[in-house]
């Protein structure tokens, strides 16, 4: 229909876009938390081996483009102790599709002094409020990890097997990727995407928290009632969309180390090559970084269910299609 | 490739937690078969690449066990069997442009043209009065092929036809 020099989000969803963005300044400014920026480029890459980097080079030095701001506003939260926040792109290879585009917007912040759960309160608000400002009137639950997984799919996500996500996934009809074989991990986010997400309710907020031990990231881990270690971690849904992930974060320079030298040894096991360590971010930890939460929250994913549209071909002006 | 045959995809979903495993839903069609068949993967898994090509044809005539066809820069041949003309077979008769798909270099199916024009070797004639009503009555092409026309179609009439559908567009 439109040609393709043409931007594929029309003008109401750019103003819509800048109010966002107005809103969301002005909600931080409130609370006294700092707009900062940090470089998109970097020397390391990520060690997730779950996400990819873009490469490119200044002459003949090898550089990344940021997969998430993470690493140097935790190098300023270490340096200054302010809280902080910042929207910018980010850039993650090989993620293509209706909710997916390579190049996206997220906005990230930090609150020293605030555990996990006080985050995702801040977070809900911001959230709340941008809806209201939309006209949407969206309810919040809170649900755990564990218990969203009960429900949906009568397993306990902190003890379970391979065997029993197989069988649990033959029970509700659901198919056997090609690939996923004994990995409780990989079973686990199949199923979490297959089962468990499909039954939060579809117009409203979603908290998950309280992850498993060996998705924690950079979370910290902590004991929950039933007395599993579990992450620190939560994610905000909208629907079945994710907007947002969260961490309670690891301060601890060494254990930060070993978990990134073990995706590192996953990565090689999976047949990727093995990422740059970021050993500023080490130092920074090393110096001491205050105890806080963070989150990164997808504004694209965001403007999405503000202006109720599917994909994000319609809310980005130039998406990977027309670049 | 897969389970042995050429597909092509025609949908591809990322599946992706948002720090888990990504995984792809495909949606592939059998290239023999014609079956469209989903399937999941991991997204690091990777399958055989099929040598597969569509190369310009002109169709030259059928002996009754193969259909020819030409390449029409080269003059180079090929000789289909039933299963690689399938159903187009019921629409050609000679120097139709079709595209043939070609797996390691040997024929496996052949895309007729969108319409062709045929003539109508058979039909009863229409009744009077019933061209108002807007009726239809079976009719056989040339190629053998029947198919629905309207009540004023006579025998020798040659006839535009939708290939996907096999629909009677007009008269040529």
């Amino acid at each position: 229909m439109s040609e393709s020099w043409q931007p594929a989000a029309g003008r109401e969803i750019m103003q819509l876009r800048a109010r966002m963005l107005k809103h969301i300044r002005a909600f931080f400014d409130q609370r006294g938390v700092l707009e900062v920026e940090t470089p998109l480029l970097s020397s390391s890459s990520t060690t997730d081996p779950h996400l990819s980097s873009f490469s490119t080079r200044y002459l003949q030095q090898n550089l990344y483009l940021n997969t998430s701001p993470e690493y140097c506003m935790k190098r300023l939260l270490a340096a200054h102790g302010d809280a902080i926040f910042q929207i910018c792109k980010s850039f993650r290879d090989d993620e293509l599709g209706p909710v997916h585009n390579p190049e996206f917007t997220l906005l990230e912040w930090y609150r020293p002094g605030f555990d996990m759960f006080e985050l995702m309160d801040e977070l809900g608000e911001l959230v709340q409020m941008l809806a209201a400002n939309s006209g949407l009137d969206h309810s919040i639950q809170k649900i755990s990890y564990a218990d969203a997984y009960w429900q949906a799919a009568g397993i306990n996500p902190h003890i379970t097997s391979a065997d029993e996500c197989l069988n649990c996934a033959l029970q509700h009809g659901i198919d056997k990727p090609v690939g996923l074989e004994d990995d409780v991990d990989e079973w686990l986010d199949w199923l979490l995407t297959q089962l468990v997400m499909p039954t939060f309710p579809a117009d409203s907020f979603t908290f998950i928290y309280g992850y498993p031990q060996s998705q924690s990231s950079l979370a910290k881990l902590y004991k929950d009632r039933h007395g599993h270690t579990v992450a620190a971690r939560f994610e905000l849904l909208y629907g079945e969309i994710e907007l947002a992930n969260g961490f309670d974060e690891l301060l601890d320079s060494n254990e930060q180390r070993q978990r990134f030298e073990h995706e590192n040894s996953r990565r090689v096991a999976l047949g990727l090559s093995s990422s740059v360590i970021d050993e500023a971010l080490l130092k920074a930890l090393q110096h001491g970084l205050p105890a806080c939460s963070g989150v990164a929250l997808g504004l694209d994913r965001l403007l999405m269910m503000l202006a109720r549209v599917d994909t994000l071909e319609r809310v980005i002006a130039f998406p990977f299609s027309r670049i | 490739m897969l389970d042995g045959d050429p597909c092509s995809i025609t949908e591809n979903i990322l599946v992706k937690p948002g720090k888990g495993q990504a995984f792809n839903r495909v949606k592939v069609k059998n290239l023999k078969t014609g079956r469209t068949l989903e399937r999941t993967f991991k997204t690091t898994e990777s399958v055989e690449a099929a040598d597969v090509e569509d190369i310009d044809v002109e169709f030259l005539y059928t002996d009754g066990e193969y259909w020819h066809f030409m390449e029409p820069q080269t003059f180079e041949q090929h000789a289909a069997d039933s299963i690689a003309v399938g159903d187009a077979a019921k629409w050609i008769k000679g120097q139709e442009a079709c595209v043939m798909t070609l797996w390691d270099g040997a024929p496996l199916s052949i895309t007729p043209p969108n319409f062709v024009e045929l003539a109508v070797i058979q039909t009863d004639p229409g009744l009077k009065g019933d061209t108002a009503q807007g009726g239809s009555k079976p009719a056989t092409l040339e190629t053998g092929t029947e198919v629905k026309v309207p009540l004023f179609i006579d025998e020798g009439d040659v006839l535009k036809i939708d290939t996907r559908n096999g629909e009677y567009v007009s008269r040529a």
